[in-house]
């Protein structure tokens, strides 16, 4: 009995110096394995009277747990340790770049248009399209532009000399989209156009969107809650605007949009953004829409003066450039 | 249109300062474009004469000059002007003066002599961009007055951008009725008294080209003094409105323009033979005009005659021969009323734009001729001298422009601009800007004065409220009309979902111009079906594209020529073509909205822990692979070795079909072409209509299997040209239902493999929709597969 307390004592200090899984196994089955020490001394409780058996019985299972413990937190300890090992032995540079992470990305005039776009899907525009080779009763007489009438000398266009051209404007959509329906129509039209004009600030091909809404409501004040609203959404911030008397074939009245924008010195001056005005009651009828029953308005922006406010692009002909070191800017 | 802030101001009365004015002109649509203060701050500055003049003994561009500047004593005043010298009145800036440049004058010592003030020109003032030499003024400039108050200073030059509609505007006169309506004023311009009539002198003048010119009326005018000098006053009003003084006569018919609206004309009278005749050009008739040019007219021109000749293309220029000179004693005034119509364009036919164009095609009021003949008669009498003739008057009156008379519904104003506008308001409004008003019981019945070609429709008086009222005036709503919801189809990808995709695989978005040069359409071989501009702005930009990929090219290009050795780029945008037979039936171009990638330089940006590789066919054509995907419908989808364009590699291209209908190519460029751009074996290129792209499956759900799969692995070897697509093929067919997928895992050539032949190795993968397949099934099906492959392929089973 002696013997097995005296080994117990050494064996709960052998456990505690046991410094790898193998030697703390070793252990194990000195201790409680088949012919370990205490697995003897339980053994030899058969020999024993009923009384002492029960007493030495539960001494033994005493010491047993007690080892059992020992050698379960022992295991825990050297198990946690070999872990932590390792772990820090697999330990990578989590600063290294990831792999394939590149990327590209969409083109400002892109950004700006699909921007603009949106926010007027969200009011209920439906996206709208036409040709770009026009022909003259689309792009000029259907919206009220006569044959040599100086409106169309501001329009400088290119020709095909068969009578075709290019438009000069997206406000043919306009027509295209009001012909052969009827009101409600809200339509949005973005896309491109051409004027045969090429310097800093002009490019012969420019990107504009067109608005269109026409029911049995809509006034110029609509017109004017409208743009200032998508003004708002678009930039993220209020402006001062004003709408200022301006001169289309096709709307009337028509007016022209400033915005007071912020330069970079600190000053402020008008900038115009837009023109638009209330559809001329002669494009609704040319377009079979009775201008007695339905009103409407429309307005036109260039898309290139959106995206050049909005990213701080100074270069009108840097969009046309394709240059990697611009586009990335966008990404 | 360009105006002296005074002069608008002697014409209208204006209670509103210089700022005011202009922001009320801008608001009203009569955007001012440039506002230039003048002789701002002449404080000090007077007339002047030089009395003395001597070489600087320092100095040789120097001169020291004695001024009277009605002081009593003399100035001693050192001036470098090339024209100073002795009996020229100029303006002196006397010592304390400041400036509009900010130039403070004090008395100076200029290379050792002493100077008590400076000589200006009309730079130094501020009043002329001129800096050539010293201002000279009229020699009856009174010496010692303020130069301000006699040149009728401070002022300032306002520059109005005029819409095409107001052309009225083209003359103080118009724009007064205007300013008046906005500052609830009244225009002061009285009746123009007739002339005297001194002379007998006459001329016929025949109408004879219709409703093209129905009013021309003339004057002539004996004994002027062509060299007679302009009055101050009258030229530095043509000054500060961009034009400058040229001689008595051209300065009070520009004069007269600028006041009234009313281009006039003036002829040597001693030059013209008989009757005036206005009439139509015929075809081929010749003009030398007033500049120099020679005019090739055609029927469409109205022209100015006389018994022998042409004189004047009317409303555009006149003619050389019949110009008033220096010399010339008698003139022949012209004051006439041309449609609009008949000049709209002629100017710009003749390759110019002249003040008179300008407003004959816009429409000058048909009132004005005999105001404006007698407004120059006046001015010319007081300047050059001379005797008058009678008013010669030839008119249609049943061809000129009736003033409009438009009823206006109040309900139909308050439905378009959204708001009430007082009927006081309204009233007010037509009244000042010179329109009579009817009231009625509904609305206004409003005749439009001759002067305004814009007045036609209820919308046009609309227009005039609302800028006159302000449009600031109308508050801001949201439109509460009825909405659709526009319908989104499903089975269609949008633009913007391809344009994302190819983004996150690396590419990024250009944006070209849609026309190319034929040069580089020839090096592409690209010479087919084009669609050429009629007036390009170069040859470089002179046809519609047909393809995007020589822009795209241009752009690689352009950044591997700034160290982007790595491009991938993608556009989408229209191609266009034209049949011959398209355009045999005058049918329009086709546009097809095209996608097109371009791409060069190493598979994968440069990174660690992988070797780079050039990019290949398949790098680019995974890039479609992930596109098609998207779609959700592969199987339609194929490639073909055949039928390339010449731009393309014709070992390394693909044509791209779908539905077996082709769509477009991809493939390394060809390697002449690419040689040809100075470019290497790594660009490869695609091009795809993007409709068949944008198509998509509407995904129609079938039940998950519910009995697992196997999967089996083989290789064979096969005949280099035997293709995948070949194998595939046989394979599917072979299996059928059971064969869900068909991967190919490696593709070798090389030792081991018999020269001539390659390895594929690839893995099916089983499964049966009703059953679990056993090992036997499996077997079957890749024996059978074997078989087939050894059949159609010429494949061998490796072991």
């Amino acid at each position: 009995m002696d013997d097995l307390d005296s080994r117990a004592v050494q064996a709960l200090a052998d456990i505690g110096n046991a410094d790898t899984l193998e030697a703390l196994d070793a252990l194990r089955v000195g201790l409680l394995g088949k012919s370990g020490i205490v697995t003897a001394a339980l053994k030899a409780l058969g020999a024993l009277s009923p009384d002492e058996r029960k007493a030495r019985g539960a001494e033994v299972n005493r010491i047993k747990d007690r080892l059992a413990d020992a050698l379960a937190a022992r295991k825990q300890v050297l198990e946690q340790a070999e872990l932590d090992h390792r772990l820090a032995s697999e330990t990578i540079d989590i600063t290294l770049p990831g792999r394939n992470g590149e990327r590209g990305g969409i083109h400002p005039i892109t950004r700006a248009l699909e921007r603009i776009s949106a926010i007027f899907s969200r009011l209920g525009y439906q996206r709208a399209d036409g040709p770009e080779i026009e022909d003259d009763w689309h792009n000029f007489e259907a919206l009220n532009f006569p044959p040599h009438h100086p409106a169309r000398a501001m329009h400088d266009t290119f020709y095909f000399g068969d009578g075709r051209l290019l438009r000069t404007h997206t406000s043919p959509v306009q027509v295209r989209s009001m012909q052969g329906r009827q009101p409600p129509i809200r339509i949005i039209a973005p896309g491109k156009v051409y004027r045969s004009d090429s310097d800093q600030t002009h490019s012969p091909m420019f990107h504009q969107i067109e608005g269109l809404l026409v029911d049995e409501t809509s006034s110029f004040a609509d017109l004017k809650g409208t743009l200032a609203e998508f003004i708002r959404a678009f930039f993220e911030r209020d402006f001062e605007m004003r709408f200022r008397p301006s001169y289309f074939p096709f709307t009337e009245p028509s007016a022209e949009v400033d915005i007071r924008w912020d330069a970079e010195d600190g000053s402020t001056r008008w900038l115009e953004v837009l023109g638009c005005g209330m559809v001329h009651p002669n494009v609704l009828k040319n377009c079979g829409i009775d201008p007695e029953r339905y009103t409407g308005f429309a307005f036109g922006l260039g898309v290139e003066r959106f995206a050049m406010l909005r990213y701080g692009v100074s270069d009108l002909r840097a969009f046309f450039e394709n240059d990697l070191r611009f586009l990335k800017q966008f990404a | 249109m360009k105006f002296s802030e005074n002069w608008l101001r002697e014409l209208v009365e204006i209670q509103a300062d210089r700022a005011t004015l202009s922001h009320a002109l801008t608001m009203a649509g009569l955007e001012v474009e440039e506002l230039t203060p003048l002789g701002d701050s002449l404080d000090g500055v007077v007339v002047a004469e030089i009395i003395g003049a001597e070489k600087h003994p320092e100095a040789d561009r120097l001169q020291v000059c004695k001024v009277d500047a009605g002081q009593g004593e003399p100035l001693q005043i050192v001036c470098g002007a090339p024209n100073a010298r002795v009996g020229i009145k100029v303006p002196l800036a006397m010592v304390g003066a400041t400036l509009p440049g900010g130039i403070n004058i004090k008395a100076a010592k200029l290379r050792g002599v002493e100077s008590f003030g400076m000589l200006c020109s009309a730079k130094e003032l501020g009043i002329d961009a001129d800096a050539s030499g010293l201002l000279e003024l009229p020699a009856d400039a009174p010496v010692g007055k303020p130069l301000a108050a006699y040149l009728g200073l401070p002022d300032a030059s306002f520059e109005l951008k005029l819409t095409p509609n107001r052309p009225d505007c083209l003359g103080l006169y118009g724009l007064a009725y205007d300013v008046a309506a906005l500052f609830g004023s009244r225009v002061k311009t009285g009746e123009q008294a007739a002339a005297p009539v001194t002379s007998e002198a006459r001329r016929g003048i025949r109408l004879e080209a219709g409703a093209d010119a129905p009013r021309y009326l003339g004057r002539i005018i004996e004994g002027i003094d062509a060299k007679a000098r302009t009055p101050l006053w009258l030229a530095e009003r043509l000054r500060r409105a961009g034009l400058r003084p040229i001689s008595a006569v051209v300065d009070v018919t520009n004069y007269v323009m600028l006041e009234l609206g009313q281009p006039l004309h003036a002829f040597d009278n001693d030059t013209l033979h008989g009757d005036i005749v206005v009439r139509h050009a015929r075809d081929g008739e010749t003009l030398k005009l007033l500049d120099g040019s020679e005019a090739k007219l055609d029927q469409g021109f109205v022209l100015i005659a006389d018994a022998t000749s042409g004189l004047a293309v009317a409303g555009v220029m006149g003619g050389f021969d019949s110009r008033v000179t220096d010399d010339t004693r008698n003139v022949f005034l012209e004051s006439a009323h041309f449609a609009p119509a008949a000049i709209m364009g002629r100017a710009r036919k003749l390759g110019m734009h002249t003040d008179a164009s300008h407003r004959f095609e816009r429409g000058v009021d048909p009132a004005l001729p005999q105001r404006a003949l007698e407004r120059a008669t006046e001015l010319l009498l007081a300047i050059a001298g001379g005797n008058a003739g009678p008013v010669l008057v030839a008119e249609n009156l049943a061809d000129l422009p009736k003033p409009a008379t438009v009823v206006l519904r109040r309900a139909r104003l308050k439905r378009v601009l959204g708001i009430e506008v007082a009927d006081a308001e309204v009233a007010r409004i037509f009244t000042a800007l010179g329109m009579k008003v009817v009231p009625q019981a509904d609305g206004w019945q409003v005749t439009a004065p001759s002067s305004r070609f814009d007045i036609e429709r209820e919308e046009d008086l609309i227009e005039e409220v609302a800028r006159i009222h302000g449009y600031d005036n109308i508050p801001t709503h949201t439109p509460a009309g009825a909405l659709t919801l526009a319908a989104e189809p499903e089975a269609r990808l949008n633009e913007l979902a391809v344009r994302e995709q190819l983004a996150a695989r690396g590419y990024y978005e250009a944006v070209n111009l849609a026309f190319i040069g034929n040069d580089v359409l020839q090096r592409w071989g690209m010479t087919e079906q084009l669609v050429p501009l009629a007036n390009p702005l170069s040859a470089e930009l002179a046809i519609m594209r047909p393809s995007l990929l020589p822009g795209l090219i241009v752009a690689l290009s352009h950044n591997r020529a700034r160290q982007q050795e790595r491009v991938r780029l993608f556009e989408l945008g229209r191609t266009f073509r034209i049949s011959a037979e398209a355009a045999a039936r005058k049918d329009a171009p086709t546009e097809t909205p095209t996608l097109s990638i371009v791409a060069s330089g190493i598979a994968h940006a440069e990174q660690w822990g992988e070797a780079s590789r050039t990019l290949d066919f398949h790098d680019l054509k995974g890039d479609l692979d992930a596109l098609i995907a998207w779609g959700g419908e592969p199987d339609r989808w194929a490639f073909h070795a055949d039928g390339l364009p010449g731009w393309l590699h014709p070992g390394r291209g693909a044509r791209v079909t779908r539905d077996g209908q082709t769509v477009g190519y991809l493939g390394a460029l060809h390697p002449q072409l690419a040689k040809a751009l100075d470019l290497g074996a790594d660009v490869h290129v695609l091009e795809l209509e993007l409709e068949p792209v944008l198509a998509r499956r509407l995904p129609k759900a079938v039940a998950v299997p519910r009995f697992p799969s196997v999967r089996r692995d083989i290789a064979v070897d096969v005949p280099e040209e035997v293709s995948w697509s070949q194998i595939e093929q046989v394979v599917r067919s072979t299996l059928g239902s059971q064969l869900k997928e068909l991967r190919l895992f490696d593709r070798y050539s090389g030792k081991g493999v018999e020269l001539g032949r390659k390895s594929l190795a690839m893995g099916l993968i089983l499964q049966d929709a009703s059953r679990t397949l056993t090992d036997d099934d499996a077997d079957r099906n890749i024996r059978e597969a074997v078989a087939a492959l050894e059949m159609a392929c010429k494949a061998k089973l490796r072991g």
